[in-house]
């Protein structure tokens, strides 16, 4: 994942009604690089940021140049993805999740297989979303890639540890869900009163550990 | 300090919200009609970050613990004094040890209670809003609660009444292409623009969902999660679409065909179950 792949990647830049643009790419990796690229250099006239999966919102000033803020995205070389910032943040699981052995069938790996790819992956977070402090963890080999569950989860409790798709993440309180659960951990995910009051952000790097 | 004696069907403390979370997963929530929140700061003199109280359909039964300013604003709910009826959008004097009433609005959804000094309670990443997708901020409003009158207030009010537009029965909503117009087929953008949708019973502070003709989608893939706006326009796999509101999820898996215009939004906010609303494109948009 170097210069050489994301330097001329394919984007569109689309108009989100007034005051956003939403850019498009193929991949995670290009919408890390293009967030990691405006941290460095930002744009005059974007307000705020957004990652997701294949996009990246800008919400835009007021009086934000919209078509040179277009032309600036489109023609802007994305630099090495940089996979995360600051520390790595360990998080300790316990992998014991209901949906195991559903994974072990999935992927044909056996459950230990299974823990030391989720714990020899290097992760970092491409985006958050679906409650505060969830994070989308990227890194995992494909051999770890498995489908939602087919009947999400009415309730999901604090702290468990799922793969879907490409990602892996750890729900920061219980809620409904449809990710395969694989484990759990005690770290607190999301804090309002703590400063920052999530643990991951986009760009932060995670190494899961096993208890 | 206020005691809340009722709620009605729903309560919230709101304010500007708590922009710039958003990369974390939290939205920005606040007064889902921002333009009457800020009206009822305003006529009693407050700072524009002070609190104010939403009340969803009238039905708020509080009594005031200490000589207060106050105005109502949004949704024209008669207020009561006691038994003396009062209009809204205009400053009034209430006494200490009096019963305020907000009956049920003539029309629209949302009305805002501003108190002098602003609605005091601890902020969450500064912000007092309460969001009830992300479950930040206060919890709504129950009956025996007390709300502390804070000290965000400016100048002495000067403004005696605030001329307001009347609530339209049929209100028409500008929209702007969203980013994913093109995943549905030219005959639904015109459809959108063209057909009256009803507004169903089970919208809140997240979104207003409506029904009508099914916009229909020229791409059949499955999108993959992306960020979404205050006023998208997202339609979901029945084609029925759905505008967001205040407290919008930051990311969503169904294609947005188009944006409410900011200054639209709060309109939004005040449609009733069973009212009819229209769209059309702004100006600059095309269609």
């Amino acid at each position: 994942m170097g210069i050489d792949r994301y330097g001329t990647a394919a984007r569109g830049v689309l108009a989100y009604g007034e005051e956003a643009l939403l850019v498009e790419f193929a991949d995670v990796a290009a919408v890390m690089s293009l967030r990691a690229s405006l941290r460095h250099e930002p744009v005059r006239g974007v307000e705020e940021v957004v990652p997701a999966a294949r996009t990246l919102l800008l919400r835009l000033a007021p009086d934000a140049d919209i078509d040179r803020i277009t032309e600036q995205l489109r023609s802007r070389e994305l630099a090495a993805y940089e996979p995360g910032i600051g520390a790595v943040v360990e998080i300790s699981v316990t992998y014991d999740g209901a949906d195991l052995t559903d994974v072990a069938e999935l992927t044909g790996l056996s459950t230990a297989a299974i823990v030391d790819a989720h714990t020899d992956s290097e992760l970092s977070v491409a985006f958050c979303g679906f409650a505060p402090g969830f994070g989308y963890l990227v890194g995992l080999p494909e051999s770890l890639h498995v489908p939602r569950r087919s009947e999400p989860r009415t309730k999901v409790p604090a702290g468990a540890v799922g793969l879907a798709g490409e990602f892996t993440g750890v729900y920061p309180r219980e809620s409904p869900g449809g990710w395969q659960l694989i484990g759990r951990t005690d770290v607190t995910l999301w804090d309002a009163d703590r400063d920052p009051p999530a643990l991951l952000r986009p760009g932060t790097r995670v190494r899961f550990r096993q208890t | 300090m206020i005691e809340v004696i009722a709620p009605g069907p729903l309560a919230t403390v709101q304010d500007l919200g708590r922009p710039g979370y958003a990369e974390l997963g939290v939205g920005r929530s606040g007064a889902a009609d921002l333009l009457s929140h800020r009206l009822g700061n305003r006529l009693v003199g407050n700072a524009e970050h002070a609190a104010t109280v939403e009340v969803t359909f009238g039905g708020l039964r509080i009594r005031v613990r200490a000589d207060l300013l106050i105005a109502v604003t949004g949704a024209p709910a008669p207020v009561f004094v006691q038994s003396v009826q009062y209009g809204g959008n205009a400053p009034l004097r209430v006494p200490a040890g009096v019963e305020l009433r907000l009956g049920t609005p003539q029309a629209g959804l949302r009305s805002y209670l501003a108190v002098r000094g602003g609605i005091a309670c601890e902020p969450v990443l500064g912000s007092r809003s309460t969001d009830l997708l992300s479950g930040l901020g206060p919890a709504p409003l129950r009956a025996g609660d007390t709300l502390a009158v804070g000290e965000d207030s400016d100048a002495a009010p000067i403004v005696d009444v605030a001329p307001v537009p009347g609530y339209q029965d049929e209100p028409v909503l500008r929209i702007r292409p969203g980013p994913r117009r093109d995943w549905f087929t030219p005959e639904a953008w015109a459809m959108l623009l063209d057909s009256p949708y009803t507004v169903t019973p089970d919208g809140n502070r997240i979104g207003v969902r409506l029904s009508g003709p099914p916009l229909g989608r020229a791409v059949q893939a499955e999108l993959p999660s992306e960020p979404l706006v205050l006023g998208a326009i997202q339609v979901p796999a029945n084609g029925q679409p759905l505008v967001f509101l205040a407290d919008h999820p930051v990311t969503g898996g169904y294609p947005v065909i188009g944006v409410v215009c900011r200054a639209d939004v709060g309109r939004a906010a005040q449609l009733r179950p069973g009212q009819r609303v229209r769209f059309a494109a702004s100006p600059d948009a095309g269609r």
